[in-house]
């Protein structure tokens, strides 16, 4: 191997192996931020060594083993050591003996310690960002630059963000913990919206680097998956990941070859991932097997996902039920937003006249003023209704609203085609 | 980035041991946990498939065993990894299992990336 083979191999390692390194050092030093300085002097001494004694068999052992020996020293340079201290150092040392293996070390506690982890680096007490770029970098193995990148903001930006979130854990005195009773579905709730954030970051990106969004994507279903692998007995994890995997699974059909988006119903139903689609699927029975009682927002929006995963053509789509999910996902999570989705749904379900109604009655609600969905929806809705002058109106309102450019335009053309339609043809 | 891992070798060196296949079914237990393996799974002996070739304009079927091939395909996984080097790194170690745990048998990993449009990051 060269030199540079070995560097990437150490990367590569060091990615799949540092969550749970840092997730063991964490429980053993309770600081998140010595935990990781200690995993990152272990990386270290492997781009010392590793040139030279070549990548040992088990690598991620030897990054363990040699972060925990930081560990001790850690202990036992402390100036302050106390007794306690030197006592948790000896029992780890003893520990460390009589678990030489690797693999047999990493059965039952590795999962709690990650999802410890995953727990502290999602915690109420830091700002949104710093939630994210903590969960990026300790769980998902991304340098400080890979998540500048992937959210175009400085470098240093970010890493005052990891280092500020850090100090704030340590000033607050967070427990590395699970927690448990009714504090756990709050607490869970806020590590799923930093995933889906970190999802939706990649899936609806409007500018930037366009290549290296869809990474973003990637690690968020990784850390879906992991998840969903060390707390197996929440629905709502599930429900997430068959919600990623199964919006993932159109990401080859969403936009055009110039980059255009391509809209659901108009996408190429055989460029979906049926590897995706199945996997989420199967996510999505897994959670509702664990609850049929009370279904949570993300098992409903993987519902309505699935529903059109799980139509071949768009003429085939079950609006029926959609209209229904959307109707128990209002219940839960009430929003103007996901009304108007139901209002769309209505008129796929029931026809354009009882879609206008719903989207008449938000109007009168007067809360998506400003959201240029609204009069979109409504100008389909009108336009499918032959009332083509109004359609117009509500096309340019809409175009009027909207900050993107490339949507901009396509309301644009909409409202002329309209106009278009409205003088008298000579084809009939 | 997604990966095929095409693991391909002489055919009839045996079944596998058992330590080699628990110590796979280990490897595939970590993978699922740390959210790379999308899938995975070994083919049958060549003897129960068949071959549909097109070749100078004809196409034929021709029933396994298939004895004219030098390497057969005994399996694959696909893994949602970061890097080739992290793919290289799996393939790596999957070999390292099969040299320490069956002596003697001899064969490849190919590492593939799967060609995926790259466009998760449009707006739809």
């Amino acid at each position: 191997m060269t030199s540079t083979d070995t560097q990437r191999a150490i990367d590569a390692v060091w990615r799949i192996e540092s969550p749970r390194i840092i997730a063991g050092l964490a429980r053993m030093v309770r600081d998140v931020g010595i935990a990781e300085d200690l995993a990152q002097d272990a990386l270290v001494a492997a781009l010392e060594q590793w040139p030279q004694s070549g990548v040992p068999d088990n690598p991620g052992a030897w990054l363990m083993a040699a972060a925990k020996h930081r560990a001790i020293d850690h202990f036992r340079r402390n100036a302050r050591l106390e007794r306690k201290h030197e006592e948790l150092g000896r029992e780890m040392e003893e520990k460390e003996m009589a678990v030489p293996d690797f693999a047999a070390a990493l059965d039952d506690n590795v999962g709690d310690d990650l999802l410890r982890l995953v727990f502290i680096s999602c915690h109420p007490v830091l700002p949104s960002e710093g939630r994210v770029a903590l969960t990026l970098r300790l769980l998902g193995g991304l340098t400080t630059e890979e998540i500048a990148r992937a959210f175009l903001v400085p470098e240093p930006t970010v890493a005052q963000r990891i280092v500020r979130a850090k100090r704030t854990l340590a000033e607050k005195h967070v427990p590395f913990e699970v927690p448990r009773g009714e504090e756990l579905a709050a607490r869970l709730s806020s590590v799923l919206a930093v995933i889906y954030l970190i999802f939706n970051e990649g899936y609806a990106a409007t500018a930037g680097d366009d290549w290296l969004r869809p990474a973003l994507c990637e690690d968020a279903l990784r850390l879906g998956r992991i998840l969903a692998e060390l707390a197996p007995q929440e629905p709502e994890v599930h429900g997430l990941v068959a919600l990623m995997e199964i919006q993932a699974s159109r990401a080859r059909a969403r936009v055009d070859e110039s980059g255009a988006p391509i809209l659901l119903l108009e996408q190429n139903r055989a460029g979906w991932d049926q590897l995706l689609i199945r996997r989420g699927l199967a996510a999505l029975a897994q959670a509702r097997s664990l609850g049929p009682v009370a279904q949570g927002s993300y098992v409903l929006q993987a519902e309505i996902a699935a529903c059109h995963a799980r139509a071949r053509t768009a003429e085939e789509t079950d609006w029926p039920r959609i209209v229904t999910l959307y109707e128990a996902l209002s219940q839960i999570a009430p929003s103007p937003v996901i009304d108007l989705n139901r209002a769309v749904a209505v008129s796929m379900a029931f026809g354009p006249a009882a879609g206008l109604e719903a989207v008449d009655a938000l109007t009168a609600e007067g809360a998506l003023e400003n959201y240029h969905l609204l009069p979109s929806v409504r100008g389909d809705l009108l336009k499918k209704l032959g009332r083509l002058e109004e359609a117009r109106a509500e096309f340019e309102r809409a175009a009027a609203l909207t900050r993107n450019a490339r949507e901009r335009q396509l309301l644009l053309g909409r409202a002329g085609a309209c106009v278009a339609d409205a003088t008298p043809s000579d084809s009939e | 980035m997604r990966f095929m891992m095409i693991v391909k070798h002489k055919e009839a060196q045996g079944m596998p041991p058992k330590e080699l296949m628990d110590a796979i079914g280990k490897l595939a237990e970590e993978a699922i946990k740390n959210g790379t393996l999308l899938g995975n799974g070994g083919l049958s002996p060549t003897a129960a498939g068949a071959s549909v070739r097109l070749s100078g304009g004809r196409v034929t079927v021709t029933d396994g065993p298939f004895t004219e091939a030098k390497e057969i395909i005994g399996g694959y996984a696909l893994f949602e990894l970061k890097s080739k080097e992290e793919a290289v790194a799996g393939a790596l170690q999957f070999m390292e299992l099969h040299k320490r745990l069956w002596p003697g048998w001899e064969g490849e990993t190919e590492v593939r990336e799967m060609m995926m449009q790259q466009d998760c990051a449009a707006k739809a």
